[in-house]
């Protein structure tokens, strides 16, 4: 491997593992990772809200759940282990989003799944369009019909450059 | 009152039946000499239709004011205290009066779209049967399975249990009609989408009629949802506009599919391309607001703001079968009529970008689905069910978003057919390097300028995507910016008019497209709003009298407590005032407010609005020790959300509006302009 092919390659690593940390590093104080993971965790109240948004007047669940949290965090526990005895506790409806694991990761994937077959689909309707000879009409050319003529002309005024 | 509000409805839905079935019939022996006699009287009994379901409305709202217990559904949203305007939105606070009130919005869009039916007689009376078939399944729900004027049973009870007290504000009375426009008004689009399917409509005139009732329907769904969100705001008390519940999603994915259409609605009014496309889209738009529907109505998937379980959930899921099964039939029976006209000449055009910005609509509508009913595809796959809350919608939608915020800097900028790639650098070069300047400098400013600056993009990954949304906003702005420039600079030199006045008449001389710009610089200030998310901060402290709390630059102190008592809720409240370096800059006061008649309790949030951030104060009640307890929320930009809102539906209603025509311009010949004048010129 030359001298000219590694330099690139080797900033292009470093560019990327850079941005890897900082999208994927998080701060580690306690209060930032209860405010953390209070967000991905739900008040079991039957609010629907999010753990730490919690207001329901007179909530019989949240604020023992913040201080089961901020025992945790204060503890030192990771993340998951927060999580995993959240879960046991309450049940699996207490995440406020599917886990990364089983038929959880279906949740993830699809929509990006959904984006690379869009994407390619268009991509390749694009091209198919442009390759294509112009389509004949059923039937023969387009009647003559003043209305055509008159709403063509009015949608070249009102979405013309 | 019940017997009169019975009576209508029945009529009603006997003229709906009268209505489809003649007018099916009509249509389908157009040569029989009754036939247009026929379509005549089906049309008039359609129109009667929306006297009828009027009259019943009426007879609900004016059972409200008499305090009528004997109908159970004004038993259970009302009470003898409820004050005026609450007593109106009564009619929409339940399951039954708002499934009536669906009705009466229903019936008044095919109302006038009944009356302008010489526009093209043989589509409008296709449009109207469909219309019909529509009524005929929301009058037999109000008539056989929800009905609003049901008596209550058991001894009359002296006062009623109230409305619920999350509905007593005053956007509500104003949000439900708004969202309901919306929905119900995706009708008329799928109902000519329909007709000019069935029929195989030449031309693009039913494509010309359809996208102004979108519009018109598009822009009281934005109306309703935004209202939805300051409602939340402003009531609900978590500090926040959107959490992505069920019935939130239910009117987003409209929102976006008829978003899709208004744009790419225009390939086929200029190139007569996406046919096939549009047809789908308008059916999903109108399919996804019955979808919507169904959810909130059938219990199936949870939400805090979903009615409870009732068996008219059946009755949507039949209903959305139903018309899924007649628009493939016809779709499969004629589509071969939506042939493309036209072939795409480049692939850097407009006609490509509106193809990427339907996908990403549609992708985002995919994921809002998803998301939506994944708990449910959860529990039937595994058992289990699993929450899809804010978390999974901010990591999959916020990417899409951010594209699509790119796409609409970049659309304006590119002609029909082709561009090249020196004018996309000329036009786009300069908007970028601004774009790029703006991100360096909320970047790099000191954070004591306010919460939005000093925004580190590798402190978090929110502050990433608010940094990103910020720069391709401002991206945004200034292309439309400089398309607004451009052309007024073009009209200033012709007609030696000033810079704002050129502007104007612009405006006016192609109200659809610069409305338009209006609505996208509109999207720009909301999130630019949304933006500030990622910088909100909250604090929760038990305050006794003279006790301090910080949030942000804000020194907020405990004054007092005190009550107050009337016949309809007992408030508390606290009086907090707010230091800002030193001085008192104001005194708020949260409260907390127990509504007599439903037993109920809830928060009424204090919110100091301002230009950079909101200071959300909320008074959560008193603890052992009679102290106040109090969150403080510091909620930056939030205000630009409702500015953007505002100008989104002023873009929306400008779009609306006529074009000016074009004053005829006559070159004078040079021998002319240069003769002197004589007397009598």
């Amino acid at each position: 491997m030359t001298f000219s092919k590694t330099i690139p390659r080797r900033a292009l690593q470093a560019v990327l593992l850079s941005l890897a940390i900082f999208i994927f590093s998080g701060a580690s104080d306690p209060s930032t990772r209860f405010n953390e993971i209070g967000h991905q965790l739900m008040c079991i109240c039957s609010c629907g809200q999010i753990l730490l948004e919690c207001n329901h007047v007179g909530c019989p669940d949240s604020d023992g759940m913040r201080n089961e949290l901020m025992a945790a965090v204060s503890r030192g526990d990771s993340d998951s282990l927060v999580q995993q005895a959240f879960v046991q506790k309450y049940g699996p409806t207490v995440l406020a989003a599917p886990t990364t694991k089983g038929f959880d990761r279906a949740a993830w994937i699809f929509p990006f799944i959904a984006f690379a077959v869009g994407t390619v689909l268009v991509i390749f309707v694009v091209r198919a369009w442009k390759n294509r000879p112009s389509p004949a009409l059923i039937g023969g050319p387009p009647m003559a019909n003043p209305d055509f003529d008159r709403f063509r002309r009015q949608a070249d005024e009102e979405t013309d450059l | 009152m019940a017997f009169l509000g019975n009576f209508a409805l029945l009529l009603a839905f006997a003229l709906s039946v009268y209505c489809f079935g003649a007018g099916l019939l009509a249509l389908l022996s157009p040569d029989e000499p009754s036939s247009q006699r026929l379509s005549e009287t089906a049309r008039r009994a359609g129109i009667v239709v929306f006297g009828a379901v009027f009259l019943a409305a009426v007879a609900l709202v004016v059972s409200a004011f008499r305090d009528d217990f004997t109908i159970a559904y004004i038993f259970h949203h009302s009470n003898r205290d409820l004050p005026t305007p609450y007593k109106f939105a009564t009619l929409w606070s339940g399951q039954e009066g708002s499934i009536l009130f669906w009705c009466l919005l229903l019936s008044a869009y095919a109302f006038v779209l009944r009356l302008r039916y010489k526009t093209d007689p043989r589509l409008f009376a296709y449009a109207s049967v469909v219309v019909a078939g529509v009524q005929i399944f929301f009058l037999a729900l109000v008539n056989f399975a929800a009905n609003p004027f049901g008596l209550l049973e058991g001894p009359l009870r002296p006062d009623g249990s109230g409305l619920n007290p999350l509905l007593q504000y005053p956007e509500m009375v104003i949000h439900p009609p708004m969202l309901y426009l919306g929905y119900v008004g995706f009708t008329v689009p799928f109902a000519f989408a329909l007709g000019a399917l069935i029929m195989k409509y030449p031309g693009e005139k039913w494509i010309h009629i359809t996208r102004r009732w979108t519009m018109v329907t598009w822009g009281f769904l934005t109306c309703g949802i935004f209202l939805g969100s300051h409602w939340a705001y402003s009531v609900l008390g978590w500090g926040g506009y959107w959490g992505w519940d069920p019935v939130e999603n239910a009117s987003l994915m409209p929102w976006l599919v008829g978003t899709a259409f208004l744009h790419s609605v225009m390939m086929q009014e200029k190139r007569g391309m996406l046919k096939v496309w549009n047809m789908w889209l308008v059916f999903a738009c109108f399919w996804l607001a019955i979808l919507g529907t169904f959810l909130t109505r059938s219990g199936i998937i949870s939400s805090v703001h979903a009615f409870a379980q009732s068996s008219i959930g059946s009755w949507f899921a039949w209903f959305l079968g139903i018309t899924f099964a007649v628009f493939i039939f016809f779709f499969v029976l004629n589509h071969k009529h939506l042939r493309s006209e036209n072939k795409l000449e480049g692939m850097i055009s407009r006609e490509s970008s509106f193809l990427f910005n339907n996908l990403l609509f549609l992708l985002l509508t995919l994921d809002v689905l998803w998301g939506t009913w994944f708990p449910k595809i959860s529990e039937l796959v595994q058992g289990n069910k699993v929450t899809v809350g804010a978390p999974f919608y901010n990591r999959v939608a916020i990417p899409v978003a951010l594209i699509l915020l790119l796409l609409t800097a970049l659309g304006p900028l590119l002609a029909w057919r082709k561009t090249s790639f020196e004018s996309l650098k000329r036009n786009f070069t300069w908007p970028c390097v601004a774009a790029l300047i703006v991100g360096l400098f909320v970047m790099l400013t000191p954070t004591s300028w306010g919460s939005i600056f000093g925004l580190k993009p590798w402190h978090d990954v929110s502050y990433f995507y608010s940094l990103m949304t910020i720069v391709l906003s401002v991206l945004v702005a200034f292309t439309v910016g400089s398309e607004f420039y451009r052309g007024g600079r073009v009209i200033a030199e012709k007609t030696g008019q000033g810079m704002f006045a050129s502007m104007v008449q612009l405006t006016h001389r192609n109200t659809r497209r610069y409305g338009g710009y209006i609505v996208h610089f509109g999207v720009v200030l909301v999130m630019i709003g949304f933006s500030g998310s990622a910088l909100n901060q909250d604090k929760e402290a038990e305050l006794g009298y003279g006790d301090h709390m910080q949030i942000g630059s804000y020194d907020l102190v405990c004054r007092s407590y005190t009550q107050d008592d009337n016949a309809n809720q007992e408030t508390e409240w606290a009086l907090m005032d707010v230091y800002q370096n030193g001085q008192l800059v104001r005194t708020m006061t949260p409260q907390r407010i127990f509504y007599k008649a439903s037993q109920q309790a809830s928060t009424k949030p204090d919110i100091d609005q301002g230009f950079k951030e909101d200071l959300y104060l909320v008074y959560e009640g008193q603890n052992d020790k009679g102290q106040p307890v109090i969150k403080a929320h510091l909620n930056p930009m939030v205000i630009w959300i409702w500015i953007g809102a505002w100008v989104m539906i002023i873009g929306t209603g400008l779009a609306l509006v006529e074009n000016a025509p074009v004053p005829v311009t006559v070159r004078v010949p040079r021998m002319m302009e240069h003769a002197a004048p004589v007397a009598g010129d």
